[in-house]
């Protein structure tokens, strides 16, 4: 982790690593998508529409795992003042968010035919919706401040309050019993879900992580881009 | 413990002296119960069933309107650069502040919120069960509200970003605290919401002072 703090390197690495993550990303997404809408079964009591779930499904795991990794991003910069780790966190959060979005939009598009409405205030869609204001307000703090330093230290306290929402919108399905279905994937016993759904959607869950690793990788490269900008504008006019 | 004593004091009596703090909270409560019967209607069945909810919003808003100026004006004068600065950890200085923010603001408005319920026609055996969830959820929102004051301590329009900042973190406190205030008195009634929500402000008690004075040393580097 230490050797990747020089941002030339960082780069260096993130540009020879790209194009394969773009090329495993377009491969596991191509398939995953083919086997999930083509050659994967209709559910008995949800017909076509469970097709649906290959792309909620991850994307509300992502929207949990981008936070994660936020947060623990602000935790590295907080404690071992990692200097790349405040870029990390800082551009993870609007694909966080855009995942956030994706989930709600299409669990909202799943839930009109299946539950009869689009919106209803369930424990996991409110949850999730608080992790959509949470990612709201931590970019917000970000633009708040002209001092991308000041700006740092404070996001960096938002994202680790906010992490406390992640075990709630995980258990929130466990702890009230609403409308939304419990786990079925990521439970003790195993998932209780047919291998022929199972396969497509981890293999879409890996797809997802895929693209949101290029995307990032791309994101971190562009906020050091910006930085040095920011300090060869800074030194031009003779304020550094 | 005497400069942590003195603290409170001194932000009490600034916040009881400029009128600011509990003055602007409380007359926001009573417009905001004031505009409910002519948003929704005068129905007293409708009134009576809505008023526990609309209650705690009341709190929940009028607590969120003081957050701003938690630690805005100490940031202006530049006493919390002296705070900063004195024997005091600014952990502690942070947990002072909330002290007496919950002392000053979020205690009185807890109290006085469910006898001006009656206005919206709640029923008379809610009002304890409805206040004592007010004392104890008061207490987490005003140390979750120290937080988002100390991070926009010096931000110009704190407003935009505060309430982004606290809703995440009141949702819980508002959902058990609906269920302690629905609940009747008892084991099997509201006493698990009110030991959750007691649960709750213990965990902001802990995370607080570290939080706000980690947000606050962002401002002095």
């Amino acid at each position: 982790m230490q050797i990747l703090a020089n941002p030339n390197l960082f780069m260096r690495i993130a540009r020879a690593v790209l194009p394969w993550i773009w090329a495993a990303t377009i491969l596991t997404l191509g398939a995953g998508l083919y086997l999930a809408l083509f050659s994967s079964p209709a559910d008995y009591q949800q017909g076509e529409t469970v097709r649906i779930m290959y792309v909620h499904v991850p994307a509300a795991w992502m929207a949990l795992f981008v936070y994660v990794l936020m947060a623990v991003a602000s935790a590295v910069a907080l404690i071992f003042r990692h200097p790349l780790a405040d870029a990390a966190a800082k551009t993870a959060a609007p694909l966080g968010a855009a995942f956030c979005f994706l989930s709600l939009a299409t669990g909202s598009i799943w839930g009109k035919p299946m539950w009869g409405t689009w919106w209803v205030w369930d424990a996991r869609l409110t949850s999730m919706f608080v992790l959509m204001l949470l990612y709201l307000g931590y970019i917000a703090v970000w633009r708040a401040f002209e001092d991308p330093h000041r700006a740092a230290g404070l996001a960096r306290v938002v994202a680790l309050v906010g992490v406390i929402n992640i075990p709630v919108v995980k258990f929130s399905v466990d702890w009230w019993n609403t409308l939304h279905q419990p786990a079925s994937v990521v439970k003790m016993s195993g998932p209780a879900i047919d291998p022929s759904m199972l396969w497509p959607l981890l293999l879409m869950a890996v797809g997802y992580t895929l693209f949101f690793t290029a995307l990032h990788l791309m994101a971190i490269g562009n906020e050091i881009t910006s930085r040095k900008i920011r300090t060869a504008r800074l030194k031009a006019i003779g304020a550094h | 413990m005497t400069a942590f004593t003195t603290l409170v004091r001194r932000d009490l009596s600034l916040m009881f002296r400029q009128g600011g703090g509990l003055g602007a909270a409380l007359s926001f409560m009573l417009a905001f119960i004031v505009m409910i019967p002519l948003a929704i209607g005068p129905d007293q069945a409708t009134l009576a069933r809505l008023a526990p909810g609309l209650m705690w919003l009341a709190l929940l808003l009028a607590v969120l309107l003081t957050t701003e100026r938690m630690f805005q004006q100490d940031h202006e004068d530049g006493s919390l650069d002296l705070l900063n600065g004195a024997s005091l950890p600014l952990e502690l200085v942070c947990l002072a502040k909330a002290a007496a923010h919950w002392l000053a603001v979020g205690l009185p408005l807890a109290v006085i919120a469910a006898p001006l319920g009656i206005l919206l026609n709640l029923a008379t055996d809610r009002i304890i069960p409805v206040m004592l969830a007010m004392i104890a959820g008061s207490l987490a929102l005003s140390l979750m509200a120290s937080i988002a004051g100390a991070v926009t301590a010096g931000l110009r329009r704190g407003g935009l970003v505060v309430p982004l900042l606290v809703l995440p973190l009141y949702v819980p406190v508002l959902i058990f605290g609906i269920a302690a205030s629905t609940g009747d008195l008892g084991p099997s009634g509201n006493l698990p919401a009110l030991l959750v929500l007691l649960a709750i402000a213990l965990v902001a008690l802990v995370i607080q002072p570290w939080a706000a004075a980690a947000a606050l040393r962002a401002y002095f580097r």
